[in-house]
């Protein structure tokens, strides 16, 4: 973590804006000049209340979306604009996206073997059915289901399996990138934490780069390197996990952290919570820019917010 | 919980379901008591019988369920302000609509939309629930209603009283139903999974509202969470439900400084530490029974690394730790073998003292 720098960088995001043109006189600013940079098997988190833009930050990045403004580098290429084929080729290998809903993703139709095989499907990627399964085979065994599932179809699945069918469809393609958009939302507890444990043993063991959105603070903490904050389509604060978690400087970061509840009864019950908001705060984060607080953490503000924060903290 | 009167107290409550499959033995007899003013929180793995528990409450069954066994006894101030104790389970639907259901307890959903009215706007929605009230006249159940948009965060209260569900954003909407189930001035409230769908700032400003809230009626209040942290906020009592029974249950501060079931230790070791760089979370190994078959035994046997032999063949009864303390484990059997909580519970459990200790309480 501390040796970020040295690595190689996978994802560049240079002042991403993604707005939506609601009407003549009325705009959404989903995403409103955003940058930030994802190295070659970091895993990233991005954390910020519903609405701040974490889904269609990772939607521009995966170009479902044609940014308004800004640019994203992956893998050393201009993928902003309009592409030339091999590098719609190239993105649609190399980076991917798993979803919070895992049946809407699976079409209801298929066979596990046939979802997962998708994506070799279309690049040709195998040259017999023979290996076309066997790869299959050695996914289903990565994300820790068996063979017997790939005959299965999605609605014999329970949800923490299908999610690990959405990982496999991924992971077949050996991407650089995998994100994961709310991906445990929606599933129990204790799978969470499995399929939590799951893609960081993925990370480990291909050195696949993450994009971890969700709104579970307390896993993006457990799985991240990286964490970005995400307020009203601004990243108002990133860092190392530790710089976020343990050092944040941005008002909106400290009140989305003292909003966490501990598991120590003797001091949650009356730990007063920091409330923020926007409207009052007197802040304008069109005026910010990123300041530099480490080499590794940064935050969004004017010149006199951050030396006022800074001085609220010392 | 300074005065100790009861308001509802089960006792021995056995529910299953019929099924193509067989007889789903969901609840195995479950007692419990609850004080007013007391906020009791439920835990436990998804399947393990909170919700079935709580809709019992309120009267609120399945085509398919049938109660085996139990009387759930609510204490409350009818009508002409005479204190009564009822069965609940012995109130028809008709009753229980009249006499219990949102006037004197009300029930918070997880997911909002199945409690609100798609079709009334939220406005009216909230109305219809203050003028359930006796002697309230239709401008001060508006003006109520507005207060209460108010009270739970929802700026705009004049804009959105006239909003359809389906115009509010999911957290917004589970404000609503809070309104809703306020409205009527409970003496319970029953919260099942009320924030986990709700980002970590809304989140807090519900419970803290309905802590608020509680201080000042004397509410009691019954909530379902698998979010550990918020029982340590909101919890006087906390109940450890596992495969329809409760396992353990006892004080917020027995649960987390002294538990003595091992379920109750690996729902501990789940919440993800902060502090220890493991290589994985926690997970208890293994799966909960299934119990379209009889359980012999203790349930949690099977995935148990600290079962004793006689927990696979003979159900353990609740043993009394301390007042407010009691376990079902044969563990605590006088005659059972010493065993420690794991070591990383324990040095979790230690760290937490000496926080406490670093904050000077
Ligand atoms: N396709 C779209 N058209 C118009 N508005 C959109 C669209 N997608 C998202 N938005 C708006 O952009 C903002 C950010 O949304 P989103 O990225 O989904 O947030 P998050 O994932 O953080 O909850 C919200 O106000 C949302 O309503
Ligand atoms: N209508 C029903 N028919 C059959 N089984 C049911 C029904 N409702 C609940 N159950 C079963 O009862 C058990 C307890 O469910 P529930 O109380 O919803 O669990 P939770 O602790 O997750 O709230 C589960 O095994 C569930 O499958
Ligand atoms: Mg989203
Ligand atoms: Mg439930």
């Amino acid at each position: 973590m501390q040796a970020n720098d040295q690595r190689e960088v996978l994802l560049k995001v240079e002042n991403l804006k993604q707005y939506f043109p609601i009407s003549r006189s009325y705009t959404v600013k989903a995403v409103d000049d955003i940058s930030f940079t994802i190295h070659r098997g970091e895993i990233y988190g991005l954390v910020g209340e519903s609405g701040s833009g974490k889904s269609t930050t990772g939607r521009s990045i995966i170009r479902l979306y044609d940014p308004t403004d800004g640019k994203i580098t992956f893998c050393g290429q201009d993928i902003s604009g309009k592409m030339p084929r091999d590098t719609v080729r190239m993105l649609r290998t190399k980076m991917h996206m798993i979803f919070q809903d895992p049946m809407a993703s699976l079409n209801p139709r298929e066979k596990v073997m046939d979802i997962i095989a998708e994506g070799i499907d279309i690049h040709q990627m195998y040259s017999s059915q023979e290996e076309r399964r066997e790869m299959v085979y050695a996914i289903l065994k990565k994300v820790g289901l068996s063979k017997e599932h790939a005959n299965r179809y999605p609605h014999q699945l329970s949800g923490g399996q299908r999610q690990r069918v959405g990982i496999a469809r991924a992971l077949i393609m050996k991407p650089d990138l995998i994100i994961a958009d709310e991906a445990i939302s929606a599933l129990d507890v204790s799978i969470q934490a499995q399929v939590v444990n799951l893609l960081k043993s993925i990370q480990v063991e291909t050195g696949c780069a993450i994009l971890f959105i969700a709104h579970d603070l307390s896993m993006v903490r457990y799985i991240s390197d990286t964490i970005g904050v995400l307020h009203l389509g601004h990243l108002v604060e990133s860092g190392t996990t530790a710089d976020v978690f343990e050092h944040a400087v941005h008002p909106y970061t400290r009140s989305l952290l003292s909003a966490i509840p501990r598991p120590n009864p003797l001091l949650e019950k009356d730990r007063p919570i920091m409330t923020y908001d926007y409207k009052t705060s007197g802040l304008d984060y069109s005026q910010g820019t990123y300041h530099d607080i480490t080499d590794t953490h940064k935050v969004l503000g004017t010149d006199a917010d951050v030396q006022r924060w800074l001085k609220e903290l010392a | 919980m300074n005065n100790q009167e009861t308001i509802l107290k089960i006792s021995d409550l056995s529910i299953s379901f019929k099924t193509f499959a067989g007889r789903v033995n969901a609840i195995r007899g479950i007692d419990l008591e609850l004080h007013r003013g007391e906020t009791l929180a439920i835990v436990g793995e998804s399947g393990s019988g909170k919700s079935v528990t709580v809709k019992s409450v309120l009267g609120i069954h399945a085509a398919n369920e049938i109660i085996d066994s139990g009387r759930i006894d609510f204490t409350y101030q009818d009508e002409s302000g005479k204190t009564v104790t009822r069965n609940l389970l012995e109130m028809n639907d008709k009753q229980l609509q009249k006499e219990i259901r949102g006037k004197h307890i009300a029930l918070v959903f997880q997911d909002p939309m199945t409690s609100l009215n798609p079709t009334m706007t939220i406005g009216a929605q909230i109305m219809e629930s203050v003028l359930r009230q006796k002697g309230v006249t239709r401008p001060e159940a508006r003006q109520r209603a507005l207060e209460l948009l108010q009270l739970v965060g929802i700026t705009d209260a004049e804009k959105r009283f006239k909003n359809y569900p389906h115009q509010l954003s999911g957290g917004m909407r589970q404000r609503v139903v809070i309104a809703i189930a306020l409205a009527c001035d409970p003496d319970l409230l029953i919260c099942d999974e009320p924030t986990t769908a709700l980002d970590v700032t809304v989140q807090a400003k519900i419970l803290d509202l309905i802590k608020d809230i509680q201080r000042k009626k004397n509410l009691t209040v019954i909530y379902i969470t698998h979010d550990l942290g918020v029982v340590a906020r909101v919890a006087d009592t906390v109940a450890v439900m596992y495969a329809g029974k409760l396992v353990e249950k006892g004080s917020a501060e027995d649960l987390f400084f002294e538990p003595a079931h091992p379920y109750t230790w690996g729902l501990l070791l789940s919440v993800p530490d902060m502090d220890e760089n493991s290589d994985s979370l926690y997970t208890i190994p293994g799966s909960p029974p299934n119990l379209l078959k009889p359980v012999e035994g203790d349930a949690f046997a099977p995935r148990n690394q600290y079962a004793l032999e006689v927990d696979r063949h003979r159900e353990p009864p609740m043993f009394r730790i301390s007042e407010t303390h009691s376990a079902a484990t044969w563990l605590l059997h006088p005659d059972a073998p010493r065993v420690e909580m794991p070591e990383p519970l324990r040095r979790r459990i230690d760290s937490m003292r000496e926080e406490v200790k670093n904050a000077g309480k």
